[in-house]
């Protein structure tokens, strides 16, 4: 039963919504596929308040000097194994905020990822097939 | 109905601050440069008895000083009145507002990390948007910033509380 | 003694968003301090590295749900720098983008005031409405959020006759539901004793504090720039400014309620008296000068200040998003009220989003408390009141 908590974790997987510096729309789409139309909890995903609870996060936006570490902090609070799920185009590549002066991402010189869900914002049903190619990978 | 500037108001002003001029850039759109002495009464002036709001501030760095511009909303006439004035570049000092406007308090700490013009008699002058690790010496709109934050090491910050 | 109840920093807001240090002496809040910058990606310092037609891309990528207001507010400073007038079919297209916008918007912030106070009903069904309006944005513009439809001198895509249908029907819905949500959610008891004189704003502080948008005229303090300063439809269609004196949060809700009634009437004028013809001007160069433009978002007034040299690329952007200004108000309007109000007060001037589900843990004394727990405390008080009333 070693993997015991891998199967409880693709059966149910509890997420945590990490904004670094977004703008704000990858979050309203992440809440936006809990409502009426796409109704994720039905298939048991739940959106969480606290990272000690979470099996996977989701992070969106760039990682600027600010909180980055906020977001470390987050990170070692989740209990592993968990999936980091990049949501938008900026955790991928800084997107168009590349040549700032406070932004220090890419996230994976930080955090190890495990999927990125390019747009921007990517669609629900883009969010939705991104979460369940991570649990596909498990 | 288009509103336009009012000619009484700019009149009042010529009259009050004779070393004020004044600029029409479109109907509803003047600029008014004044030495950086007057800022202050000019600002309190608009603010207390021609009923304008503090809309912004914008810092703007020049060859020779750095420019801050009050922007002044008159809504019943939808009109803007632009304090305009000049910082000289070897005294970067000048009377803040935020004592009679909370409005200002913000984008005076604004201007002052990214800019680094001092607000003398601003209540509480520390960064508000940038990390604690930016060193405090590097202002990042200045005209000589050369992507300097390229060299520089990315580090933790303190926790918040 | 005094404690401390931090909330916060992940809280996407438009360019910052913040962390609420809130000081409490028991339940009660004596003092807030704000700490912002989490979300500073400098856009300023991007925007003059970028060409003024690329602009427009990084502007609407401030902030994701007034991703109309900010490219809007930029053309129109660019336009008044340069003496750019867009054709008359294109601000109107602008116009009607910027008024579904607001309702989507105040639809946002409704389902998600229910959602601090324990009303997750209202939540899942005014997002549910929300939907079909992101659907017309698809349909007209390709893209969910994010339109990209502002363009100096013009629009970027055109609204085509055959989808004025779709949308009058989306709007004939939205009048109906905004109604329903107005008898729900304001009559009844409980939501009703959760915002009456909660969090109130003088208009004292509301001037004093420059706030903006319905914080502004949920307070009495009437500005709104499509009245003060009209610009590309708004002096062509008949519509009435909604101000409100309590300055509580019931106010502000009830502005933004009533607001959407405006916004129908507004975009419903303007299908029907849009007139043919082209949608962009030929704009050749930007002369040296200087330009501002002020747009109403749904938080309120967008400015945006651009200084041209005469090159490709702005020499100077200033951008004011409305909630750098509202923001700064939470700390007269949050004192003396209860811990469990605080969640609803410091979103009631709709910065977006809700911090307080992604708080970090906090501590002080023995107790520690989340931002989890905040929400709980604010639920809680909900039920006590239900109760109450059942009686």
């Amino acid at each position: 039963m070693a993997n015991a908590k891998l199967w409880g974790l693709k059966k149910s997987p509890w997420v945590f919504h990490v904004a670094a510096a977004s703008c704000n729309n990858c979050d309203i789409e992440i809440l936006d596929v809990l409502t009426p139309r796409w109704d994720v909890e039905r298939f048991g995903i739940v959106l969480v308040g606290s990272p000690r609870h979470a099996d996977a996060l989701l992070v969106t936006g760039v990682l600027n000097r600010k909180s980055l570490s906020r977001v470390l902090r987050v990170y070692e609070q989740t209990p592993k194994p968990c999936l980091v799920i990049g949501v938008g185009t900026c955790t991928c590549d800084n997107h168009m905020f590349a040549p700032s002066y406070n932004v220090v991402g890419p996230y994976d010189k930080h955090i190890p990822m495990d999927v990125y869900i390019p747009g921007c914002p990517p669609k629900p049903e883009a969010i939705i097939s991104g979460v369940v190619k991570a649990l596909k990978r498990l | 109905m288009k509103k336009e500037y009012s000619q009484a108001v700019l009149d009042e002003i010529g009259a009050k601050f004779p070393r004020a001029s004044v600029k029409i850039h479109a109907p509803r759109r003047t600029y008014v440069s004044v030495p950086r002495d007057d800022v202050y009464e000019f600002a309190k002036f608009l603010f207390e008895e021609k009923k304008c709001r503090l809309s912004i501030a914008t810092g703007i760095d020049k060859r020779d000083g750095i420019e801050i511009l009050y922007h002044f909303s008159h809504d019943p006439s939808g009109t803007y009145y632009n304090i305009k004035t000049l910082v000289p570049k070897d005294d970067l000092k000048i009377r803040s507002l935020a004592d009679f406007l909370p409005a200002a308090n913000w984008i005076e700490r604004e201007i002052h990390e990214l800019l680094g013009v001092d607000f003398t008699g601003h209540p509480n002058l520390v960064p508000l948007l940038t990390a604690e690790t930016w060193p405090a010496d590097l202002y990042p709109l200045r005209r000589d910033y050369a992507d300097e934050h390229k060299e520089l090491k990315i580090e933790k910050t303190k926790e918040d509380h | 003694m005094k404690r401390i109840v931090p909330i916060g920093p992940y809280h996407p807001l438009q360019e910052e968003p913040e962390f609420f240090k809130l000081i409490v002496e028991g339940e009660k809040v004596v003092d807030l301090e704000i700490n912002i910058g989490y979300n500073h990606r400098g856009h300023e310092f991007i925007a003059q590295k970028m060409t003024y037609d690329q602009v427009p891309f990084l502007v609407e990528r401030i902030c994701g749900i007034c991703s109309d207001s900010h490219p809007y507010a930029y053309v129109m400073a660019v336009e008044d720098a340069a003496h750019i007038e867009a054709p008359p079919r294109a601000q109107y297209i602008r116009t009607i983008i910027g008024e579904l916008e607001r309702i989507h918007s105040h639809y946002l912030w409704v389902g998600l005031a229910g959602h601090f106070i324990g009303y997750n009903t209202v939540w899942m069904w005014v997002w549910r409405y929300r939907e079909p309006l992101l659907d017309i944005f698809e349909l007209i513009m390709g893209n969910r959020n994010h339109y990209a439809i502002n363009k100096i001198g013009g629009a970027r895509r055109d609204i085509l006759p055959e989808h004025y249908g779709t949308i009058e029907k989306y709007l004939d819905l939205v009048e109906k539901k905004t109604t329903m949500f107005t008898k729900a959610v304001l009559d009844d008891p409980v939501i009703r004793a959760r915002l009456e004189n909660v969090g109130i704003l003088t208009k004292e502080d509301a001037i004093g504090f420059g706030v903006l948008g319905p914080t502004a005229r949920g307070s009495g303090y009437a500005i709104d720039v499509r009245k003060d300063d009209p610009y590309d439809a708004y002096d062509k269609v008949d519509w009435d400014m909604i101000v409100f004196d309590e300055g509580d949060i019931l106010a502000k809700a009830k502005v933004r309620l009533l607001e959407c009634y405006e916004s129908i009437k507004i975009v419903r004028q303007c299908l029907r008296d849009m007139p043919d013809g082209p949608i962009e001007t030929r704009v050749d160069e930007i002369p040296p000068g200087e330009g501002i433009g002020r747009h109403e978002a749904p938080r309120g007034e967008v400015f945006h200040y651009v200084r041209s040299d005469g090159s490709n690329m702005p020499a100077r952007h200033k951008i004011r998003a409305p909630s750098f200004m509202n923001i700064p108000s939470n700390v007269v309007a949050v004192r003396g009220y209860s811990i469990a109000d605080a969640a609803l007060v410091l979103a009631a001037v709709d910065p977006c989003y809700c911090c307080t589900e992604r708080t970090v843990v906090l501590e002080n004394g023995k107790k520690k408390l989340t931002g989890h727990d905040l929400l709980r405390l604010s639920r809680q008080k909900t039920e006590a009141i239900r109760r109450r009333y059942r009686r």
